[in-house]
């Protein structure tokens, strides 16, 4: 099977700020959950804006195996248009895509109850908490029923409870579909809870630090962090990224 | 029993303020022509109580007529420059260059351009002319204030140019647009009065024109209860639309 996505020898400059990311080489299987772990500053949410086909390398090449329609992203923030309600935020990307409004609005009510916010589609994005807004741009994210889903550090203005709520409800809905999912995150264990896959960049410029591989099944069994696979996968990736950082400073 | 207090605080200074000047007047004896005492202005606004409001709903509908058309010119003029950066920075110096020239040197050349049969036409050029701007730079500055995600979402699922505007950068501008509008609103006000005074024969007969007729004729007195009229048209005005901003909001928040 042919790699979801890829980026080959990609470098990416920002003027006035040099270089931001690269030389790097990434591929997306697809199906599978891949972690991107680095520092502040090493360009991990530049490799997902290229990976996303948002920004071009200044580069390198980068290959997508799917359609714009195909990819979604879940930002840092919510990013839900405050005027709108939760449904009509939901069905956005459908309409965009020149689906009938009806039926826009029925997947996205599909979509809310998917991620357990059946009850709110009404309300407004400033009426919900932290975590529900997060639910519901990942809901948008889903509607489309991409196959490749970008996750930018999703759940790091969310607390502790909610962040692993969370990454356990994301793992559930991966395996209803199982699209591609690139996710990048500063937490270790985040990444080794949720990944299958985890890749180390080292600080900005960020290149490849290494590699580790989260061999257990996904979603997660109960007590899966009590287990010494989780505990060895966090020890490795902190590992590769204390040498990253040394690398270069 | 603090609410009380801090509400009545503002009236207790005026009274207070009041007092002083008609004490003040009494005990000077100062000529009414010159500082009439607050009981006489009162006097004076009772009895021109026919005139001066006739008079305020002149220039306020002056100032609302203008308010309208500035809005519907500055939006469509806001709306072209935001689709087209091209034209934005084609449009900005000479926007800012009309908007820094003050409105009382422009009035003689507007009256006589369109005031010559029609002042009170041009009373109401002069009045658009000044709200046009804050409504104009709030809407293209709203325009261009929507999340930067929410853009690269629009991009990443393909938006139309269309798309983008209706449904990402028009409702972003509106609390921008709600701002220039209570701005320009009290600017409207403040042309009309100013266009009055430039016009100046009574060919338009607003608050400016009785403050102005009232001081020819050396009665202070109508000039102070006019200048009254119009303080407290300012505090309406501006209190409504402060309401109906918050209101707005609220409204666009969802909250």
């Amino acid at each position: 099977m042919s790699p979801t996505a890829a980026l080959q020898d990609v470098e990416v400059d920002y003027r006035g700020r040099g270089r931001a990311l690269g030389p790097l080489s990434l591929t997306i299987e697809a199906g599978e959950i891949v972690a991107l772990v680095g520092p502040s500053g090493c360009g991990k949410s530049t490799a997902l804006r290229l990976l996303a086909g948002l920004e071009p390398a200044t580069r390198g090449q980068v290959h997508r195996a799917v359609g714009r329609g195909e990819t979604s992203v879940v930002f840092q923030a919510p990013t839900l248009a405050p005027w709108m309600s939760a449904a009509a935020n939901v069905a956005l990307p459908l309409e965009l895509a020149g689906t009938p409004r009806l039926e826009a609005r029925a997947r996205a009510a599909e979509a809310l109850v998917q991620v357990g916010l059946a009850e709110v589609g009404e309300s407004r994005p400033a009426q919900l908490s932290g975590g529900m807004a997060m639910r519901a741009s990942l809901a948008r994210a889903l509607v489309t029923r991409p196959r490749l889903l970008m996750l930018d550090e999703p759940f790091a203005a969310l607390d502790e409870i909610t962040r692993r709520t969370l990454a356990d409800d994301v793992l559930h809905l991966w395996s209803e579909t199982r699209p591609a999912i690139v996710f990048v995150t500063h937490n270790v264990e985040e990444a080794a809870y949720m990944a299958s896959r985890i890749v180390v960049l080292t600080r900005g410029p960020g290149r490849i630090a290494g590699e580790v591989r989260v061999d257990a099944p996904l979603p997660r069994p109960p007590g899966f962090r009590a287990k010494p696979v989780f505990a060895e996968a966090a020890e490795a990736v902190s590992a590769l990224l204390a040498a990253g950082s040394e690398a270069v400073a | 029993m603090n609410r009380v207090v801090d509400a009545l605080a503002p009236a207790a200074l005026i009274l207070l303020l009041l007092a002083g000047w008609e004490v003040a007047c009494r005990l000077t004896g100062v000529p009414a022509y010159f500082l009439p005492p607050p009981s006489k202005v009162m006097l004076a606004a009772a009895s021109g109580l026919t005139v001066l409001v006739p008079a305020a709903w002149n220039t306020l509908s002056v100032a609302l007529v203008a308010l309208v058309l500035a809005a519907g010119a500055a939006l469509a003029l806001a709306l072209l420059v935001g689709l087209s950066p091209l034209l934005e920075r084609a449009v900005r110096p000479l926007a800012s260059a009309l908007q820094v020239t003050p409105v009382v040197a422009v009035a003689p050349l507007i009256l006589i351009w369109v005031g010559i049969d029609h002042p009170e036409r041009a009373v109401i050029a002069l009045a658009v002319l000044v709200a046009f701007f804050p409504i104009f730079s709030g809407t293209v500055t709203g325009l261009r204030s929507a999340d930067p995600d929410l853009e690269r979402l629009f991009d990443l699922y393909g938006a139309s140019r269309l798309q983008r505007v209706l449904r990402l950068r028009l409702p972003a501008a509106v609390p921008f647009l709600m701002e220039g509008l209570k701005v320009g609103a009290g600017l409207a006000i403040i042309g009309a009065v100013v266009a009055e005074f430039a016009a100046g024969s009574g060919g338009v007969r607003g608050l400016a024109w009785q403050i102005l007729d009232a001081g020819n004729k050396l009665q202070t007195d109508r000039m102070i209860a006019a200048l009254v009229v119009l303080a407290v048209m300012g505090v309406a005005v501006h209190a409504g639309l402060e309401r109906l901003e918050r209101t707005g909001l609220r409204w666009w928040r969802g909250r």
